[in-house]
Formats: structure tokens, sequence, C-alpha cells
């Protein structure tokens, strides 16, 4: 056992160091640890930079693009774009639907969609809850009826997140009824420009247009959009889910975002001393702090089995990940007590320069607080992380 | 990086496995806890051969030079086993003299197994500051008198010799002028009072009056005991953390297996969901705990103090919040069994109840990771 980075992987770590201090623009990196909102325009910036640099998709064979990067390295990168506060690289494209395309897809898709991906020439999102089917996933209702060389596709998906902007969907459709739930199932992309397709905004409780609701209405998609092989779908959502779930834990994020934390409270007083000081308060970021080492550890355990896949120890991750970036967001809103109350969207936008309210590393942080409470339900709720824990590792 | 043991560690811990497996099996062990002594000497001749006494000595007193990555798996091992010997008393013991030098005579006798240690380090005031120390240790002659009382000594009445803290100067409370003593077991003025603990160890009260010690008793330097003993305890805490692993692999085990056999309502509890996930909960607080043991056993030799002590205090920490959770839990999945004697899986609840309350509870070691540099921040937002 030898818990140390290898000097190859230290000096991988400079590299990424070097390359972010060099390109990270300020004003996104500023909006990122400020936990201001990001608009499409500054997601496309920041994954058409790391693209130039061909690293937009570490995890990707060689062949289509990708680095070659070890499980350690990926983590490393990941680590340090956390740190540095970059912008996410979307998952939609390069880490869900991109696996699929190269795992299932024909020869003229993967060369047509792949190189789009990387450059982030398409803006992709996800079709695949629906009001009927969220952890029940397999239960979706939305159809596609084979019209000579088109799909017409009827129905509803919701939760789809940043769709508003997309380019492309990738949707699960049901193509044939008479089945078992999962059999009848296939993979399409469609166009989001295609005729009956209207995206209506769901508005979260911080008020940020963040998911949608996509309404399909005799949608005509080209059988050439199939991916792999009709009815075949379920197979190509599971692959799709193992994929999503990687990286899901957030250390690298959580770790800066206690770093805020300890510098807001310092900045906050409770009876003439920092906030910090205070031994309650203390002793609940100690325990916080802790628990990310221990996560961290667990991480680089999982990872450090590399070629075994994203197994069922990513639904601990997920679960203890999520956990901890909500206790996070928790215990900021603590810190800042009553200067949680002022609301200032204009200020989470960009459109105006300050918060109203005075502090503005205070103003983001309620809301910031509730929309974090998504990440225990989505990607598969803790409950069905459990489940899956239970079931895969436990064996019950 | 690297998480694997290499094939020395395996062979270690395979033979403690083997050991425990055949010759220290739970009915055993029940017999050796109510026996006169409370352990067992043909157990601890078994461990001595198979090398678990040499193994974290240094090589010049015929150690093996093991280093606490190699206890981690000794002490997982012995925690499976729930092993009641004075293993952990003896080799915190060698701790101390190893960290202070010289000795060396006493730790080859501990190295082949014909010396037991134990530490007497609490008092009744002292709670999880063992830097508290009444005892006191006066100048005399060319050496010191010794006067005091050490409770709850592990192991205490079953070692030929013990790791005396006392004070020579300063405050009671206070860092500076704590001496450390190696003081025969049987020296005139030293009284072992012995008992039973809760999880079927052995501890004693040792009390010191009038004790005169020649100049070699003492461990390091005159009034500076206090980096040896706050890095002795470090090693402690991490072979506790260790041991708490192995008994909650063995109890989240027992339990996984209990709910896979108990039939009610037509069918294994295990197909209930309230109890699946109650056993996520368990697996996920285990698992936790185990990358926290190995990040403590990674850095307790370390060189430097303050992220020796930050990642120990750490892991104590983590550890004894899943040594709860984990121990209330399989007592209560195995329902009214899980409040028998007879299941072995409470005596793991016991001893993981144990370990959590010894050197250093939970509040203590996040009191302690808060005080560490680090802690705060550097930088101001």
């Amino acid at each position: 056992m030898d818990l140390h980075y290898t000097a190859g992987e230290t000096a991988f770590r400079d590299t990424v160091r070097a390359f972010l201090d060099s390109h990270l623009p300020a004003d996104l990196q500023r909006k990122v640890r400020q936990h201001l909102r990001l608009t499409k325009d500054d997601y496309v910036r920041w994954h058409k930079i790391v693209a130039q640099q061909g690293w937009a998709a570490p995890a990707w064979p060689v062949e289509y693009g990708g680095t070659g990067w070890t499980a350690v390295q990926r983590h490393i990168w990941e680590d340090e774009c956390a740190r540095a506060a970059t912008p996410p690289i979307l998952p939609f494209g390069v880490n869900m639907v991109a696996p699929v395309i190269m795992a299932f897809a024909n020869a003229e898709q993967k060369a047509y969609y792949l190189p789009r991906i990387l450059n982030c020439d398409d803006w992709w999102c996800q079709g695949y809850s629906e009001p009927g089917a969220g952890s029940d996933l397999a239960s979706l209702k939305t159809t596609a009826e084979r019209d000579g060389d088109h799909y017409i596709v009827n129905g509803q998906k919701t939760w789809t997140t940043l769709g508003q902007h997309a380019d492309m969907i990738f949707c699960l459709v049901r193509t044939d009824s008479t089945v078992r739930k999962q059999e009848g199932i296939s993979f399409l992309l469609i166009d989001m420009k295609t005729p009956g397709i209207t995206v209506r905004p769901i508005i979260m409780l911080d008020e940020e247009h963040e998911v949608n609701e996509v309404f399909f209405d005799n949608v005509r998609v080209p059988v050439s959009n199939l991916v792999g092989q009709e009815n075949k779908g379920w197979t190509y959502a599971k692959y799709l889910l193992g994929h999503e779930r990687t990286g899901i834990a957030a250390v690298g994020r959580s770790q800066r975002e206690l770093t805020f934390l300890k510098q807001l409270a310092m900045r906050q007083n409770k009876r003439g001393a920092p906030l910090l000081h205070d031994p309650a308060f203390a002793a609940k970021v100690a325990h916080l702090e802790i628990e990310l080492m221990a996560l961290e550890m667990t991480v680089l355990r999982v990872i450090s089995e590399e070629g075994k896949g994203p197994g069922p120890q990513a639904s601990m991750l997920k679960v203890r990940g999520s956990e901890l970036q909500q206790q996070l967001t928790e215990l900021m809103v603590e810190a800042i007590g009553p200067q949680a109350l002022p609301f200032d969207p204009d200020f989470l936008d960009g459109s105006a320069p300050h918060s109203s309210a005075g502090d503005d590393l205070a103003a983001p942080l309620a809301a910031y607080y509730f929309n974090y409470r998504k990440t225990s339900i989505y990607g598969g709720s803790n409950e069905i992380q459990k489940n899956i824990i239970t079931q895969m590792i436990l064996g019950l | 990086m690297d998480f694997n043991f290499n094939q020395e560690q395996q062979q270690f811990a395979d033979a403690l496995r083997r050991w425990v497996d055949k010759d220290y099996r739970f009915e055993t062990r029940q017999a050796i806890i109510h026996s006169a002594t409370g352990t067992s000497d043909a157990a601890w001749a078994t461990l001595a051969e198979l090398g678990m006494t040499a193994l974290p000595l240094p090589a010049g007193a015929g150690g093996f030079d093991g280093t606490a990555v190699d206890m981690l798996l000794v002490m997982q091992e012995l925690g499976r086993g729930l092993v009641v010997e004075p293993y952990l008393a003896t080799v915190l013991g060698a701790r101390f003299l190893t960290l202070a030098g010289g000795h060396d005579g006493v730790l080859e006798q501990v190295a082949g197994g014909s010396l037991k240690l134990a530490c007497a380090l609490g008092e009744q005031q002292s709670r999880h500051d063992l830097h508290d120390i009444a005892t006191t240790a006066t100048a005399s002659g060319d050496g010191f008198v010794l006067d005091g009382v050490k409770t709850v000594v592990l192991h205490g009445a079953q070692a030929g010799a013990l790791i005396v803290s006392a004070r020579s100067g300063g405050r009671q409370d206070g860092t500076d002028g704590i001496s450390l003593f190696l003081v025969p077991a049987d020296a005139p003025g030293v009284t072992v009072r012995d008992y039973r603990t809760i999880d079927g160890q052995r501890a004693a009260t040792v009390t010191l009056v009038q004790v005169v010690l020649g100049h070699e008793a003492l461990i390091g330097q005159a009034g500076q005991g206090w980096p040896v003993l706050d890095a002795a305890l470090d090693y402690g805490a991490t072979l506790l953390c260790a041991e708490a692993v192995g008994a909650m692999d063995a109890i989240f085990a027992a339990t996984l297996e209990y709910l896979k056999t108990r039939q009610q309502f037509g069918a294994p509890i295990g197909k209930f969901q309230a109890l699946q996930h109650r056993m996520a909960d368990m697996f996920i607080h285990l698992e936790q705990a185990r990358s926290m043991a190995m990040l403590a056993a990674a850095k307790a030799d370390s060189n430097d103090v303050a992220e020796r002590r930050r990642t120990v205090s750490a892991a104590k920490a983590r550890v004894g919040l899943a040594a709860t959770f984990v121990g209330q839990q399989a007592v209560q999945l195995h329902g009214g069994m899980g409040v028998t004697d007879e299941l072995p899986a409470a005596h793991h609840f016991k001893r993981l109840s144990m370990i959590a309350l010894t050197l250093g509870d939970v509040e203590h070691h996040i009191e302690r990771f808060i005080a560490q540099p680090g802690f705060l921040p550097t930088e101001t937002a």
C-alpha cells in the first residue's frame, strides 16, 4: 500500500495546473467560485478552450479524440478543474450519449456526431425521464411508430436539463408495446429543430430555468437516427447510466466549497469573534471535512481498480458525494444567518454587478442551498442507489 | 497510488486468520474471558510464534521493523476474531520505547514474546486528555520516586512491565514536565487491581506509592515526554482504527448472513427495504471508516507531526462514528438475538463501543482536528 501519487502523476498535475492558470478566463472562474449562474455562452466558451487543448473528453479512446489518460490522471484533471473553479464540461454529449454512440452506433453516425460532441458544435440534452417514468425509467410511454424511413414520435419528456439551449436530444422511445416493458425501447437521436417539438421551462425553487419539459407531437425522425438495433435501447440506456455516475462524488468541488465555507465563516462574526472560532460551528465543519477526506480516499480506492469499470461502488460515491454537497450548502446558509433572506436574481444571472443587499458572497447562497436539494434526487435518487448497493453488492 | 497489500503483509494476515478460525473460535474466547487471568498463555505463545510480537519492533531488537500499514492488517484480523490477548497494550508499550530509544533489552524480550507490557497513562480526572497527569515523579538521588493512581490500565495485571506517565514539572494539565518511566510490575510500592472490562478484556487500577526507580527507568528525557506520548497515542489510535474495521467487517458479515436466513412474514427479512437501506448505510459507514483507517496507517509513522495528528484524529473520529452506528444497527437488525450474550455479533458491538471510547472519543478527536494547523483557512475570501 502506497498512498502517494507517483512522480509522473505529480508532474501531470503540474501540467494541468499550468494549463488552467493560463487558460481559465477570470470572469468564468469568478462566476463559478461565487455561485453565480452560467450562461450557454459560458459553458460553450470553456468547452471549446478545453477542446482546443485536446482534453475535452479525457475518458474517450484516443482514436476518437480522447486523451489516453489513466483513471488516476482523469481524476487529477477533474480535481484540478474543480479546485480552479472551471465551469463544468456538460456531461450530456461527452459522457452520456458519446459512449453509447461509440459502443453501439454505426460508422456513419460515429463519424458525424463524435467530432461535433468533442468540439461542442451541438448542445445535447437528455430525453430519458417522463412524468410517469422517473426511478422506474423502463415504464416510459413516449412512442415512436415506424412510417417508411421515419419514426413518428409522440409523448413527453421531463427534467430535461438545459434543454432550452439544445440542438440535439437523445431519447428513449417505445417502439414495441406488446413485449415486456424493458424489451420494446429504442434509442433515438432527435434534432431539436424538428417540427412538432415544444420546450416548456420548468422553473426550479430558486427560480432558475435549469430544466424543461419537452413535448413531441407527431415529430418525424429519420430511421437513420436510430442508434443500434430497434427495441434494444434499454441495454444502451443501462450502459449509459453506468457512465453517468462516474465522478458524481465531486470531491474536488466539495473541497473547494469547504474552503469557501471556512473563509465565509471567518468573515462572519458571532459575539465578536469569527464564527469559525465558535466550537459548535467549527465541529460541524470539522465533521464535514473528515467525511470529505474519507470520501476522497474511497474514490481513490475505487478508481485504483482501473479496468473494472464503474461498478456498484459508484452508488456509494453518489450517495455520500451528494449528501456532502448538500451539507456544505446547508452550512453556508447557516453561516450567513439572516443574510440568507435577500434574493437577488439580477445579481445571480449577472445583469447586476453587485447584490442589492450588500454582500456579494452571501447573496447567492440560499439559492444555491435550495438548488442543491436536487443532488440526492437526480442521477437515480439516493434511495435507488441504496437499492443498487443492497442488490449488487450485498446480494439481498 | 496503490491500495494493495504486498505478499508478505498478506501472509502475516492469512496466518493470523487461520489461527483465529481454528484455535480462537468464539467458544474458546469465551472460556478465556472467564478464566482467572482472562488471557491465554497458549494463545500468546502462538502469537509470538507467528511473529506478531516481533512484527512492529525494531530490527535491532529482533523485530521486523513492521510499519503501521503492516499492523493495519494484523489488527483487522484481531478485531475480526475478537482476540482478547494483551497484544495492543504490549505493542503500544513497545512503541514508547522505540520512539524514545534505549531499553533494547526490554524490546528484545517483547519481540521474543517473553515480556508483555501495559501503558498506565489515564487517571480519574484526565478523561481523554492524557497530558492531564497528577501522578508525580520526584527526583531523588540518581532516580525518581513515583506516586499516583492510574485508572483503566488495559491489561495492566497481565504485563511484566508498565509504561507510566508522571509529572516531574509543569502544570497538572500542561504538556511540559511530563516524564515517562518503565516500571517493573513487581516493583515495591506498585499495586495492581485487576478487573474485567465490559468487552471481555482486562484492565487494572495501578496504584503507585513511593515507587523508587533508578535513572535507567526513564524513557527518553526527563520532563520531555510529551512528544513521545503524543506520537505513541496516535500510533495506538491508528491500531484501534484498524481493529475496529476488522470488528465491523465481522459484525457486518454476520448481520448480512442473518438477514438472508431469518424468515418472517414468509420471506427472509433481508427482502424488506427498511432493513436493506439500513444495511446500505452500514456498508457506507464501514467503507468510509476503512478508507480512514488506511489513511491513518499511512500517516501514523510520519515525521510531519501536524499532518500525523490531523489525519489520525480524523480517522479516530470517523471510525468512532462508524463503530457506533454499525454496532448499534447490527444489534437492532438481529432483533432479540442481538441483545443476548450468546451472539458473537453482540460481543463485536461491545468491543466496537469501547474502542470508540479508548484513546480519545469522537468529540475529543474533532476538537484536536480543529486545533491543528490547516483547519483555519490561510487566505480570505
